[in-house]
């Protein structure tokens, strides 16, 4: 065989969720701490490759990313084909303690970006202790709305092409062009209205504010960071969500946008790399 | 720092409204020059309202690719849709590395500076077209300022 085999290894975890069997898609690479990451809405885990692929967090960190039920390739469970997809604050939060529990975790890092981000304060807020660390990404309590969802799923427009389209806006000019396609692409293979139901969880059933402010970071250390150029969860959402958390690590990220981690992995690399040592640092102490 | 005097809404960039108005009406030929991002509208015939909020102009597109375009106002012409942006926000869409929140056509409506009104439905079902379309003068000229 003569055709490079990457490292990371895919597959699937039987998980119980909310009473119902979902068949999980993760993939992973790495040992040591480990280090669940969160998609972002209407994408999969393809998002994290690239830091799967990192020799030098791999070294000490067991990244993980799965697709969540729904996305990519963990299908919708088997009663729910023929219902509106809607995540909520609870069944999100059910799915990422299910899927560490069904890992056997001890105390993993959960790194999420976007509804990730937003999900990984109300890990924050409700089961501080259960993690390590928590990483948000594009994550703040609330954030202004932008558009229309309905637009996301109706007979009479091409949701892959909408959902790109809109969310393109979102990746700050000039970075690599390849990975700002693959970005895109992402959100062209959603299923039908799994966009629009994340956001559900984000617009309408995920509003943290009034509850941040009682975040312990000595239970569990918080970081915040989101991409300059990231005009829906704005640095400005951001720094005012980390405001109102003592102790909470806030850094804005110039030339990135609201998905760090695949549109420009070279630069989202400068800003986690020190928080991962951080984490690592507070492990040897 | 400068940005830190800076308001929120203030010109990020330099401009004239008449460089503004100019770059605009290059849009049609620097189309023309891009093949591929006509073809992606080979299935859009729409009439619609494009351009800087002091100066907009009626843009005829016919399977993607302009047919007419009129400074407005033109007698009795209708539009399905209009997406008007004041000349600063288009000067600063324009410019080679645009400024976070002034970057992309829904950025600007965000921010108050663009507003975006009638039947959008041929905008949405074409919307990466018209954030590349209003886009060409960026990569042509890198920017007006």
């Amino acid at each position: 065989m003569n055709g490079f085999i990457e490292p990371i290894v895919g597959r699937y975890v039987h998980v119980e969720i909310e009473g119902e069997t979902n068949r999980i898609y993760f993939e992973e690479n790495g040992s040591g701490i480990p280090l669940v990451c969160l998609h972002t809405a209407g994408s999969d885990a393809r998002q994290w490759r690239h830091l799967l692929l990192d020799d030098e967090f791999t070294r000490h960190f067991r990244v993980i990313a799965f697709d969540m039920p729904w996305h990519g390739k963990s299908n919708p469970p088997d009663s729910q084909y023929g219902s509106e997809y809607r995540l909520t604050t609870a069944g999100y939060t059910a799915t990422i303690r299910a899927f560490c529990n069904a890992l056997g975790l001890d105390r993993p890092v959960v790194m999420g970006c976007s509804i990730g981000g937003r999900i990984v304060l109300n890990l924050a807020i409700e089961h501080a202790r259960e993690f390590r660390a928590l990483i948000g990404l594009e994550a703040a309590d609330f954030q202004q709305p932008w558009y229309d969802t309905a637009w996301l799923n109706r007979p009479d427009v091409h949701g892959g092409e909408v959902c790109a389209a809109l969310v393109s806006g979102l990746i700050a000019p000039n970075g690599p062009e390849v990975a700002r396609h693959e970005t895109l692409w992402g959100y062209k293979q959603g299923g039908p209205g799994i966009f629009k139901g994340d956001l559900y969880f984000y617009r309408v059933d995920g509003d943290l504010r009034g509850r941040t402010g009682n975040i312990d970071v000595n239970a569990c250390p918080l970081y915040l960071l989101t991409g300059e150029y990231d005009f829906s969860c704005t640095p400005e959402d951001t720094l005012r969500t980390a405001a109102g958390i003592p102790g909470a690590k806030a850094t804005v990220m110039e030339r990135l946008g609201h998905f760090p981690m695949s549109e420009n992995p070279e630069q989202f690399r400068r800003h986690i790399a020190p928080v991962l040592q951080d984490i690592l640092d507070k492990q040897r102490l | 720092m400068q940005s830190e005097r800076m308001g929120r809404d203030d010109p990020p960039v330099p401009f004239s409204s008449d460089t503004v108005i100019a770059a605009f009406k290059t849009i049609p030929d620097l189309l023309v020059r891009d093949e591929a991002l006509a073809a992606r509208g080979r299935w859009l015939d729409v009439d619609c309202l494009l351009g800087p909020s002091t100066q907009p102009f009626h843009v005829a597109i016919r399977s993607g690719k302009i047919v007419d375009m009129a400074p407005a106002p033109v007698l009795m012409r209708s539009w399905r849709f209009a997406y008007r942006a004041t000349p600063a926000a288009l000067a600063a869409y324009w410019h080679e590395m645009p400024p976070a929140g002034w970057h992309d056509l829904l950025a600007l409506t965000k921010r108050g500076q663009a507003t975006l009104e009638g039947d959008l439905h041929p905008f949405m079902t074409h919307l990466q077209y018209f954030k590349d379309l209003l886009a060409l003068p960026r990569r042509s000229s890198g920017g007006v300022s």
